[in-house]
Formats: structure tokens, C-alpha cells, sequence
């Protein structure tokens, strides 16, 4: 753990981003698909997904459960999570459920897992200097991991879209739906707006792996950074409930998080969707560009 | 860092840190500016009088429109959400309101009359219409379609049926129109009518200016009460200058401040809603409540939405109350500074720091002291409670004076009334 390998280390990723004719020829997709198949057969990973797929499963059998007598969803009073009224008349309402079920917290927190362990795990196993010894560079290493993360808030919210479809199918009927704005869409329609909706939510989860990313080049400790990034997350949420802090609460990364219902308005109402966007995507470049100022600068160690 | 780096690589590696700053420094100057940037600008239009532009209002036979409308109303009330039903002689509105269906268009409507609201409404011909509030994740419509009278809401899947259109008029069908159910106001140009009907020689209704609402270039009408001692500052209309629909409407205290009552398009558009909109055939499940079940629940329950209302409308909705079991009232005053009396069953007033009553531990004593101010007059003495817009004085001996005027004109009409 000498400084002078660090320097060396430091030394070869300016090179490497210099050298452009280099870059360009080793600038594949070769390390994004090997981190790729490194984050998805960690047992860490298939954990967290295995979690993400039992929440839809569960809200199903128990809404079976529920109304097996006859009685409607959630008393009537409107309460639980959004939809859930309309579970048991149409399957693909699950769908909406779990994803309203899942993206307060355990959506993010698998994505601050995945997110927080990207540079800090490295660091913490001793292989990130290994990854740097290679001529890919610091800023491309950083990309590669993002997307890495990215691809994973996608994947998850697809794997809770697809078994709560699953599950809605088999234990309900599916058929035309009911928006609610009032008005009756074919079910094809409703498909192509789950899928809508699956991947607003999987934008949605774009702030939150940026910030993770930025808090996992800031340590060397995987455990570290994922406890700190689930912890923002949990402040945030705390503070969006605070009736005192509105002036701030539209800044926060999670308070438009739940506007991918207005996905299921007729027509839909677009202004608290982009805002939700716009957030991420600012949330996306302040942290991811901070991770890069820290990471390009930063004294690899271990 | 290390103590031989160069200083230089230092420097360099902090400057670094100056890209997140920017993204932050570009995000926070946007967000301040592009809102006012958009906002300068007031239209150009050819001058036109009050009077004209009333017309123009009366003229305006706008058959066709849908659009989005941003309502904010701030009374001053504490907001404990629902609490506001609570403060009604009805009694229990939000409570009661559960107990029979969540659809029921009177009872969600009062939600209206706090906080800031969302709702989108769209019109085709005089038989065709549709309002939905937005909620969180969750969205609440009443749909007229011909002789059929709907209300849904998604959030508890259920819904609302009236068949008669004229039985329900009074209630949701109309809403759109201009003529609201009791009084809650929701959309601008219904808001304007009542401004409207309550001019005379009361009140100064004059153009000020021009302003762009929703995209749409908009005269401004500003209404202000003539008389003292009311509590309303002004109420500015924004009329659209093509088609003469109101597209804003603003109600400002004379205290100053942020608007009691701020209703206005942030987006509109005056071609044909498409026909599904107004198609509403309940959901699979859905509860559906018909409307006669709940009328006849409702007739008990007539005056629970009285204190919210817009000040102008106070003395017809006092009206309206005695109907409902308030035998012992009475209009003091006429137009902006009109007071209500009213003797409070039992005849027993407010215990205040005056009458300390035995029964009073001292704890609820002091809450009731800090909800309203001790005042005392010819009449006697009692306790002022006071909102933005509508004050209210229960004296020691059981009456109530209340009205969208100053403390001091309710303690003179309290001295009148002595």
C-alpha cells in the first residue's frame, strides 16, 4: 500500500485517458459487460432481487386473502398503498401496487446497496487498484460502474413489474382497466403503460444511485457507503414528511417519486412527471460529476 | 493528500470540484429565473372599461374547453387536514362523511377549502361535463353525461350515481356551470359570477393592467369592497381577452399577505374534449352509492359546509343554514361588512378568562385563550377568533358574531345589537 504504487496507479489512468488513439480502441463495451455479470452473480445481488420479487407475491396472496370473502380491498376507506382497491378486479393493478409499494424504500435501498458498494467495494477487496492497473481509465471505470447501477435500478423494477404481473394473473382477472381519471382503457393499452410506468420508476431511481455512487468514491469501506447512502435515504424520506420544511421538500430526490401515477391519469398530467425527471437528471449530474471530481483525483490506496 | 505532492496537482485536482458547483449554480439560476422570465411581459391590449369587460364576461358563451386549474386557499386555519368539517354546526362532517361513501360529491368538495388543489375540468355543451381533483396517486371525478350524474373515486373505488340531472343539479351536475354546490368555488369563472352578483354600490370594480394566464393574454378586473371595516383587500379577475372566460381569480386580505383564495388555469384549451372523456361505466367491484340514498342523509346534515365559504357568500349561506335547524339567526350589515348573529345553543358562551367556569381545568383554559383574543364592549365580554378573512366573536353569554370584517366592526355590531 505503498503511495508510490498509488502514484503509479494515478499515473497510468492520466495516460490511458490521454492517449486518445488507445482509448478509442479499447473504448467496447468488454468492461461494462463483465461488471455486469460481476454485480448480477453476486449472491448480494440475487438476494436483493429475490426480496424485490417476494414484495408483489406477498401483497397478492394477501389481498386474496383479504377479500376472499367477498369484503373489498383495504376496507373501503382507500387505505394502503395506491390501487390496491382495484387489485381484485384486475389483475394488472398489482403491478401499480407493488411498484407503489416497493419505491419508497425497498427499491432504493437494494439500488444504495448496489450503488454504494460500486468504488468502495472495490477498494474495500483490494481489486479497485487492479481495475485502474488496466488502460480503461478512471472516468470510463466510473461511467462503467453507473451504468452498471443503472442497469440494476431497471432490472429490479422489472422484476417486481413482471412478477406482480405474473402473480395479478394468476391469482386475478385481468381485463380492461379503469383509470383514475374514470375512464375505461383496453388492456393492451394498460400493458404499454405498466411498461411506461415500470420504467418512470426505474428513472426515478437515477438520483439516488448517483448519490450512492458519489458517498462509494468518498470511502474505502463497502459496508460504509451502503449505510451511509440507505441512511440519506431514509433522512430524505423522513424530511419530505415534515410539514415545516415544504420550501425544501421539491428539491428533495424522493418527492415526486410517487407522480408515476399520474401515468394512469386520462389524459395524463405531465407536470409532476417531468419535474420528477428533471429532478433525477439534476440529481444525476451534480452527484455523478462530484463522484468524478472525487474519483479522477482521488489517491487509490487499496 | 500527500505532503510532496505539488501544489499545483492540488490545485488542479480542486478545481475539479468546481463542475458539480456549476451544475448546482446553472439548476439554481434556472429554477429562479426562467419562472420570472416567463412571468414579464404584460400583454398588450386595447384599453377597455370595467363595464365592458363584465360584458365581454356575460357574453362569453364558451361551450367547449378542458384545461387544468391550480387552486390555493390559505385561511389562516390551522391545517389538521380534514379538522375543518369539525368546526361546522353540522358537526362532524369528516367524520361522518366515511360512514356513508367516499364519492359522495359533497363531502370530497369540502376538501377543496384548504390547502392547494389540483383539478382539471372539461366542458362540451351545457350536458357535458367533467371535474376530477387530483390527489396523490389517486384522483376524484364527477361526471355529468346527459341525464347521467357520476362521481369516482379511485382512491377507494367507489362511486357516486344520480340519474336525473335535474334531482342532482343542486349538487354535482352543475358544478362546472357556475351555479356550485353550496358555495365551495372551483373553478375561475364561477368564482367571477358570484363577484359579479355581489357588485353594487358597494363595491369598486375597475381594469388594472393586463397579465398572461395560462399562455393567454388576460385583462385584469380588480373588485374592492367601498365599505370600512372589511376584511377583504381586493379580488382581481383575470379575463381571457379573446373568448371573455375568467381564467384567474385572486382574493387578497386588506391585512396583506399571501391570497385567502388564489383559483386559476395553468393550462387551458377551448377545442372539443375527446367524447371518452365524459364515458363513465363504473369498475368490476366498484361500491356504488345512488344518489337518493344519500340525500336523505344529507338533509341533516345541510349547513356542514357554512364557514368556509367565500365572505359574499356568508349571508345566503347563513340563509341557506337556518333551513337547516338555525332558528335564531340574523343579517347584520349588507354587502362586504355583513355580520351574522347567532345565538349558540343553550345560550351558554365560550368559558374565557372573563367567566373562568369552575368545570374549565385550567390547561383547556389557556388553549382556549390562545385560540382567540379576550375583548370586552358595551355588550358585555367574549372572545374574538380570528382567521385571515373571517372573524368570528362569541360573547360570554352564548351569541355569535361573525363575518368577513375587522375585529373592531364585530364589537360595534355586537354594541348595536346590545
Amino acid at each position: 500500500m505503498s503511495q508510490a504504487e498509488a502514484t503509479a496507479a494515478g499515473t497510468t489512468a492520466t495516460a490511458a485517458s490521454d492517449a486518445s488513439p488507445v482509448r478509442k480502441r479499447i473504448w467496447t463495451l468488454g468492461l461494462f459487460r463483465s461488471e455486469l455479470v460481476t454485480t448480477f452473480r453476486r449472491w448480494r445481488t440475487i438476494a436483493l432481487l429475490a426480496v424485490l420479487a417476494g414484495v408483489p407475491i406477498l401483497v397478492g396472496i394477501a389481498v386474496k386473502i383479504e377479500t376472499s370473502g367477498g369484503s373489498p380491498a383495504a376496507g373501503g376507506g382507500g387505505g394502503g398503498p395506491a390501487f390496491i382497491a382495484q387489485i381484485t378486479n384486475n389483475g394488472l393493478f398489482l403491478v401499480f401496487t407493488s411498484l407503489a409499494a416497493t419505491l419508497p424504500f425497498f427499491l432504493p435501498m437494494a439500488v444504495g446497496v448496489i450503488a454504494g458498494d460500486a468504488i468502495a467495494g472495490e477498494a474495500n477487496a483490494g481489486t479497485l487498484r487492479y481495475l485502474l492497473v488496466a488502460p480503461a481509465g478512471r472516468t470510463r471505470l466510473l461511467l462503467t460502474k453507473y451504468a452498471t447501477t443503472m442497469t440494476f435500478c431497471l432490472v429490479a423494477t422489472l422484476v417486481v413489474a413482471v412478477t406482480a404481473l405474473a402473480t395479478g394473473a394468476l391469482l386475478f382477472p385481468l381485463g380492461d382497466l379503469v383509470t383514475i381519471s374514470g375512464t375505461r382503457i383496453g388492456f393492451g393499452e394498460g400493458l404499454v403503460r405498466a411498461l411506461l410506468i415500470a420504467l418512470v420508476v426505474a428513472a426515478s431511481l437515477v438520483g439516488i444511485a448517483a448519490l450512492g455512487l458519489f458517498v462509494s468514491t468518498l470511502t474505502n469501506s463497502g459496508i460504509a457507503a451502503m449505510a451511509t447512502t440507505v441512511g440519506l435515504l431514509i433522512t430524505v424520506q423522513i424530511l419530505d414528511q415534515i410539514p415545516q420544511l415544504h420550501a425544501i421538500q421539491p428539491y428533495l430526490f424522493s418527492h415526486h417519486w410517487l407522480s408515476f401515477a399520474d401515468l394512469m391519469r386520462e389524459p395524463v398530467y405531465w407536470d409532476d412527471l417531468l419535474k420528477n425527471l428533471g429532478l433525477q437528471g439534476l440529481y444525476a449530474a451534480v452527484f455523478g460529476s462530484a463522484a468524478w471530481a472525487r474519483f479522477t483525483a482521488k489517491d487509490i490506496t487499496a | 493528500m500527500a505532503p510532496y505532492e505539488s501544489e499545483s496537482a492540488g490545485r488542479r485536482k480542486a478545481t475539479r470540484y468546481v463542475v458539480p458547483v456549476a451544475v448546482v449554480g446553472v439548476a439554481a439560476a434556472t429554477i429562479g429565473l426562467v419562472p420570472a422570465l416567463a412571468d414579464s411581459g404584460n400583454p398588450d391590449l386595447p384599453k377597455i372599461s370595467a363595464q365592458q369587460l363584465i360584458e365581454k364576461i356575460a357574453k362569453s358563451d364558451v361551450q367547449q374547453m378542458s384545461g387544468t386549474v391550480k387552486i390555493s386557499t390559505d385561511l389562516g386555519l390551522p391545517s389538521l387536514g380534514g379538522m375543518a368539517g369539525g368546526f361546522t354546526p353540522g358537526a362532524g362532517g369528516s367524520s361522518d362523511g366515511k360512514a356513508g361513501s367516499s364519492a359522495d360529491p359533497q363531502s370530497k368538495l369540502t376538501e377543496l377549502a384548504t390547502g392547494t388543489h389540483t383539478l382539471r375540468i372539461a366542458a362540451d355543451g351545457s350536458d357535458r361535463h367533467k371535474l376530477s381533483v387530483l390527489d396523490s396517486a389517486a384522483e376524484y371525478s364527477v361526471i355529468h353525461n346527459g341525464d347521467e350524474v357520476w362521481a369516482y373515486d379511485s382512491a377507494s373505488n367507489e362511486a357516486y350515481h344520480a340519474k336525473d340531472a335535474a334531482a342532482a343539479g343542486d349538487r354535482a351536475a352543475k358544478h362546472p356551470k357556475g351555479e356550485t354546490p353550496k358555495g365551495v368555488p372551483a373553478t375561475p369563472k364561477e368564482l367571477a359570477d358570484e363577484v359579479l352578483k355581489a357588485s353594487g354600490k358597494t363595491t369598486s370594480i375597475s381594469v388594472e393592467g393586463t397579465s398572461q394566464v395560462a399562455g393567454r393574454d388576460a385583462y385584469k378586473l380588480l373588485v374592492k369592497p367601498k365599505q370600512a371595516g372589511s376584511t377583504v383587500g381586493g379580488i382581481t379577475i383575470s379575463v381571457d381577452a379573446k373568448t371573455g372566460v375568467p381564467l384567474k381569480f385572486t382574493l387578497t386580505p386588506a391585512g396583506g399577505g399571501k391570497a385567502v383564495v388564489d383559483a386559476g388555469f395553468t393550462k387551458v384549451d377551448f377545442s372539443k374534449p375527446a367524447a371518452s372523456t365524459f364515458d363513465f361505466t363504473p369498475p368490476k367491484g366498484a361500491k356504488v352509492t345512488e344518489g337518493d340514498d344519500l340525500k336523505a342523509r344529507d338533509k341533516s346534515h345541510a349547513p356542514k359546509e357554512m364557514p368556509k365559504d367565500m365572505p359574499k357568500d356568508m349571508p345566503k349561506e347563513l340563509r341557506d343554514a337556518q333551513g337547516g335547524g338555525m332558528k335564531d339567526l340574523k343579517v347584520i350589515g349588507e354587502g362586504w361588512t355583513s355580520i351574522a348573529e347567532l345565538k349558540l345553543p343553550g345560550g351558554q358562551g365560550l368559558p374565557t378568562g372573563g367567566s373562568a367556569s369552575g368545570d374549565v381545568p385550567p390547561e383547556a383554559q389557556k388553549f382556549m385563550d390562545a385560540l382567540g383574543d379576550h375583548v370586552t364592549g358595551k355588550f358585555g365580554s367574549g372572545t374574538v377568533f380570528s382567521t385571515r378573512l373571517v372573524n368570528a366573536l362569541v360573547t360570554d353569554d352564548g351569541k355569535v358574531y361573525a363575518g368577513a370584517v375587522t375585529k373592531d366592526a364585530l364589537v360595534k355590531a355586537a354594541n348595536a345589537a346590545q
